[in-house]
């Protein structure tokens, strides 16, 4: 590893100490496992935890948006359709209360069972999901209400009807949408971050990163597939291209990683939410009296200033 | 005990792959030119209209005013944070790449005028590694936009890209909100974007700037989708439409302004610079 990246690493890992990962410390008291975290965060992960958290990222028993939603926020209210063309099940959007203030909450969702994958198509949105949200992120503006996204999608929907109805624009005009915006936002991946579908709904003032939750620009076996020439050569494109937690930490990518119970998210969906809602109200707190103007120069800033040059 | 070994396998061996046509050779008609005639042409078959693909410093004296075009940020290089090896280094590929364009990366920036219209142009490379967009195209891009907005000139975009460029990872997938913020910068300058799509502009391109300019023209034929007509075949088994992804059908579905042909890209701009200048 670089030595500057090292650096930062730290530097993030301190803040992240201070911040985030302490919040959810102060409410659970786990701070020995906490640390255990930080010591793993700290390490560079190795191929095989990697592929794990590939795996934990898309197991089947992961707690989903609605799961979270369900437990984080009091009164959710969803709120449907684009007001155009038609109604996205594989993106939810809607109001709710956390720690009794108002936010508008926009997120992927996949299904449970095959019926319910079926009707959430898998968490592949449309245009229609996206211009759903960016319906509901104008309306949270307007309100003055902050936004919550939650990731979780292997990708913006590949279709014939998606492409005719404007997938590439309405993956665009989002994340502009979100650029625009003078409420504070936070944005988490709880699963799956899969490529241009994710970011769609990721240009916040804090991006965290759940755990075992992964972030990256194509599917593992979509990159194996191209570069590898051969899907089943998937492991090697995820060790290749780091798409775990720790690694976006590294990069600058995301802000924050949230603690996941013992054993990844899917064992305990309660403990989960506790300690994602924990992060969130966090974030959230940390933006709560930034001017607006501030708000968004800073998040401009932030996404301005990502990549590596030689 | 003997074995007697039957080969048959040239019976079920695929057949030979068509011999691979000349750069020169219309894919559309089959007709040939020779390299000068098809530069002085703008690289379109006289036959049957084809646009071939035109490389980003070929397309800057295609579009600009002689001796107009001032390159900017021409020393910046890809770095390689993830060490990224498949089946070779990315690093390995960078510098094969850029010996074989005479380019840093896959996009090309600078000021110029097009009839005298001054304005800021960001141009892509489809030769540099399938211009795929990692941290140099997506800081190239962002610059633009800053000059663009210094100078209060529009600014005028060629993309021909297949997208993100995988050996930079998830900071290529960052390029997406790094280029969509510099034209919100740009806009609330009050600058114009014009965006020209070549082919091919798909994935990361079309659902990050190329999708976001005031004006979006694109070149007879061009494949602009955010999947491309592969992915989505065999993910869906749907049955593809003919026109799949084309520019044809996008102007159809109302997702682009114009298709204008290669001959009158230039004087397109240069009333859409018009236009937009004329405060």
């Amino acid at each position: 590893m670089p030595r500057d990246a090292e650096i930062r690493l730290r530097d993030r890992l301190s803040r992240l100490g201070g911040l985030d990962l302490l919040r959810g410390a102060r409410l659970s008291g786990e701070l020995e496992r906490l640390q255990r975290q930080l010591d793993r965060i700290e390490a560079e992960p190795t191929d095989e935890e990697i592929w794990r958290s590939v795996e934990l990222a898309r197991h089947q028993d992961r707690p989903y948006t609605l799961d979270y939603v369900n437990r984080i926020f009091e009164d959710f209210f969803e709120l449907h359709g684009d007001r155009g063309r038609g109604d996205d099940a594989a993106l939810v959007t809607g109001l709710g209360q956390l720690e009794g203030r108002t936010v508008a909450i926009v997120g992927h969702q996949k299904g449970r069972d095959l019926k319910e994958r079926t009707t959430r198509n898998f968490g592949m949105a449309y245009p229609e999901g996206y211009r759903k949200a960016v319906r509901v992120m104008e309306l949270a503006d307007r309100h003055g209400f902050p936004l919550v996204s939650l990731v979780d999608t292997p990708g913006a929907y590949p279709g014939v009807a998606a492409e005719q109805h404007g997938q590439g624009g309405a993956i665009a005009r989002c994340q502009a949408a979100m650029a625009r915006l003078g409420v504070p936002t936070v944005a988490c991946i709880i699963g799956e971050g899969g490529s241009g579908g994710a970011v769609a709904i990721a240009l916040a003032d804090r991006v965290l990163m759940q755990e075992n939750a992964i972030y990256s620009v194509i599917s593992p076996e979509g990159c194996a597939a191209i570069l590898w020439r051969d899907a089943g050569e998937a492991r090697k494109a995820a060790a290749a291209f780091k798409p775990d937690a720790a690694h976006c930490l590294e990069l600058g990518v995301i802000d924050g990683i949230v603690p996941e119970p013992e054993g990844g998210a899917q064992g305990n969906h309660d403990e989960a939410a506790r300690l994602l809602a924990a992060a969130l109200a966090d974030s959230l707190e940390e933006l709560e009296d930034v001017p607006r103007r501030e708000l968004r120069a800073a998040r401009r800033e932030k996404f301005r200033s990502m990549g590596v040059l030689a | 005990m003997a074995r007697i070994d039957v080969s048959i396998e040239h019976k079920h061996a695929p057949p030979e792959p068509p011999a691979k046509k000349h750069p020169n050779t219309c894919p559309g008609c089959g007709s040939h030119y020779r390299d000068d005639e098809l530069e002085a042409a703008l690289r379109v078959c006289r036959q049957c209209g084809y646009h071939f693909p035109v490389k980003a410093r070929e397309r800057i004296g295609q579009l600009v005013d002689p001796m107009s075009f001032e390159e900017q940020a021409e020393d910046l290089r890809s770095a390689d944070p993830l060490e990224f090896f498949d089946l070779r280094a990315y690093k390995e590929r960078l510098a094969e790449a850029e010996l074989a364009t005479g380019l840093g990366d896959a996009m090309v920036i600078g000021s110029a005028t097009i009839e005298t219209q001054p304005c800021e142009l960001a141009v892509m490379d489809f030769s540099f590694m399938g211009g795929s967009m990692g941290s140099v195209t997506g800081e190239k891009f962002a610059r633009a936009c800053e000059h663009a907005a210094e100078a209060g000139v529009p600014l005028v975009s060629v993309s021909a890209s297949g997208g993100a460029r995988m050996q930079e990872g998830i900071l290529a997938l960052m390029q997406l909100p790094k280029t969509v913020v510099a034209v919100e910068e740009l806009h609330e300058a009050r600058c114009a974007l014009i965006s020209v799509l070549a082919h091919p502009t798909t994935g990361g391109l079309l659902a990050s700037f190329a999708s976001l300019g005031d004006v979006l023209l694109a070149e007879p034929g061009a494949l602009m989708s955010f999947a491309g007509p592969r992915v989505v075949a065999q993910t869906t088994r749907e049955k593809l439409p003919d026109d799949f992804g084309l520019a044809e059908s996008n102007l159809r579905f109302g997702h682009v302004d114009a298709i204008v042909p290669r001959p009158e890209l230039r004087m397109t701009l240069a009333r859409l610079l018009r236009l937009f200048g004329s405060d």
